[in-house]
């Protein structure tokens, strides 16, 4: 892997996480192919990636020249081939072991050698994404926090086959990126969904339970601990539907029980409450406004 | 609303100095119990007796769900050794009369605290809550997920925590992690609540520093 990486890819690109690498990798520097088998899914992710540079020099954080610049770097395909000239590629798509998988096996055949595949999985074990797609020793994991675009944390995790040197790179990668790596092992959850996804289960329980209502628990945590969202909060913008899946990707791997589902959680996502999107979830909401916290 | 304020030891809620225990005056319509024995008065607006781990209703007595009185537990929540937030967490159980809830928050809040409403369980909100979250970073340290550093850091960026799981339980102290877990896990038997290996550890050195 001596060839300096100076083209990423980003497979995904025309979903939430995808969009916010791809922001990431122009903004430091890189040339960045967004890809995703949806068309349209790129259409919006482009625009809404031109809108957020817009943001940036209307509030003096960019200049017009660099937006331009950067906007230069970005090309966008949903044609895997075009991805050949990738030094790195970043996949961001469905939290799925098996379309993951297939991903990176087709890519192997794309890509020459050099290349190194990094995952965003936030459930999944990166050896075995890795298995199979021919080139083991050049997978790693990439976890970035949503939204990618604005948080600089990235855990990098080594999958059971995962060269040192593909290690090196990767964190290289990040730092030139601008982002701050931390490394974890390859285990569910890596450690910033370890410790958060049985929380916020916890906290489900908590109000099932009838330890207090859903705002105090909030107001507690906030109070209590500093945090800047109450946890019911949080699983309100993450979507209650998420969080089951979520549960469903954890629990059988794990067999942690704070790592199941809550029947709560179940009832009001089978109620329809599932959160800010739907306007309703353990708080109710109206165009922005929150009421019952 | 005036309280008066019944004393033995050190509070946990309201450290010697604290602008709280001065403000009190003799025959207030609230009493509040600092580690005295509770005084049965109907008469009060209510009755306020500071908890540590231990239930209210080892203060009151239970009755099969049909206890509750004008007497709530509370605790301002302290992190151990950490000096106490703003924040009281007011104990209820089912058949607590809402005007001594009412009382209490006035009591509360008129001294700039903020108060949630909890009802008798262990734990009560934020120790039921994040103690089983400290055990949990405590094993993935032991178990090489990643430094002590690392998982602070991915706490403070990636959720924006003001500190991560590690620095904090070791703030507030180990030993004290140990004792407020086993009291959980005493009530519950959920493994969660078994005290993490560090704080066991910490427990059986106490003294030896
Ligand atoms: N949303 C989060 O908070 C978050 C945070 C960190 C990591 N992640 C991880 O990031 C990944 C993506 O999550 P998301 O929330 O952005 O999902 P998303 O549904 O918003 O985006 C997924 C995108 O992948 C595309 N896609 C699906 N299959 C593809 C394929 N074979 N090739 C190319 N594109 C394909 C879809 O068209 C879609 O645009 C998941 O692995 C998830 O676990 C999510």
């Amino acid at each position: 892997m001596s060839k300096p990486i100076e083209t990423v890819a980003v497979c995904g690109a025309g979903g939430t996480m995808g969009a916010g690498i791809a922001i990431v990798c122009a903004r430091a520097g890189f040339r960045t192919i967004c890809h995703d088998v949806a068309d349209e899914s790129l259409d919006r992710a482009l625009r809404q990636t031109g809108n957020f540079f817009a943001k940036s020099v209307e509030r003096g954080k960019m200049q017009a020249a660099d937006k331009n610049a950067v906007m230069g770097r970005l090309s966008r395909t949903t044609a895997l081939a075009d991805l050949a000239d990738a030094d790195l590629v970043i996949e961001a798509v469905f939290e799925d072991l098996g379309v993951k998988r297939a991903l990176f096996g087709r890519l192997d055949k794309v890509c020459p050698a050099h290349t190194m595949f990094a995952s965003n999985t936030s459930t999944l074990s990166i050896t075995e994404i890795a298995a199979g797609s021919g080139r083991e020793d050049r997978v790693v994991g990439l976890h970035f926090c949503l939204p990618a675009q604005l948080m600089r944390l990235i855990e990098v995790s080594p999958g059971i086959n995962t060269s040192d040197a593909t290690l090196r790179t990767a964190w290289a990668w990040c730092e030139k990126a601008g982002q701050l790596p931390v490394r974890t092992q390859d285990k569910p959850g890596f450690i910033l969904n370890a410790l958060l996804i049985p929380f916020l289960n916890d906290c489900i329980r908590a109000v099932e339970a009838g330890v207090a209502a859903p705002a105090d628990i909030d107001t507690a945590i906030k109070g209590g601990l500093g945090y800047r969202m109450g946890p019911l909060e949080l699983i309100d913008l993450i979507g209650l539907d998420t969080q089951v899946r979520l549960c469903e990707a954890f629990y059988p791997i794990t067999l942690d029980p704070r790592a199941a589902a809550p029947p709560l959680l179940r009832r009001m996502v089978a109620a329809g409450l599932l959160g800010r999107k739907s306007g309703r979830g353990f708080f109710t909401y109206d165009a922005g406004k929150m009421f019952g916290a | 609303m005036r309280y008066s304020i019944s004393q033995r030891g050190e509070s946990s809620s309201f450290p010697p100095g604290d602008a709280f225990l001065a403000g009190a005056s003799a025959g207030g319509e609230v009493a509040i119990h600092l580690g005295t024995p509770i005084k049965i008065d109907a008469t009060k607006a209510a009755i306020l007796v500071e908890l540590g781990t231990e239930c209210l209703g080892v203060h009151t007595g239970e009755k099969a769900g049909e206890e509750g009185s004008n007497v709530l537990g509370f605790a301002r929540y302290r992190n151990g050794r950490d000096a106490p937030s703003q924040l009281i967490e007011l104990v209820r159980q089912p058949h607590t009369r809402p005007e001594a809830i009412a009382a209490a928050k006035v009591v509360f809040e008129a001294a700039g605290l903020v108060v949630v409403v909890c009802s008798d369980q262990a734990g009560r909100i934020i120790d039921r809550l994040v103690r089983p979250k400290y055990n949990a970073a405590l094993r993935f340290l032991d178990e090489g997920l990643a430094t002590a550093k690392d998982m602070d850091l991915t706490c403070r960026l990636g959720l924006g925590y003001p500190d991560g799981p590690i620095e904090r339980v070791e703030r507030g102290g180990l030993a004290y992690h140990h004792d407020v877990t086993a009291a959980l896990f005493a009530v519950t038997g959920a493994a969660a609540y078994a005290p993490a290996r560090r704080a066991v550890v910490a427990r059986q050195r106490d003294g030896k520093e």
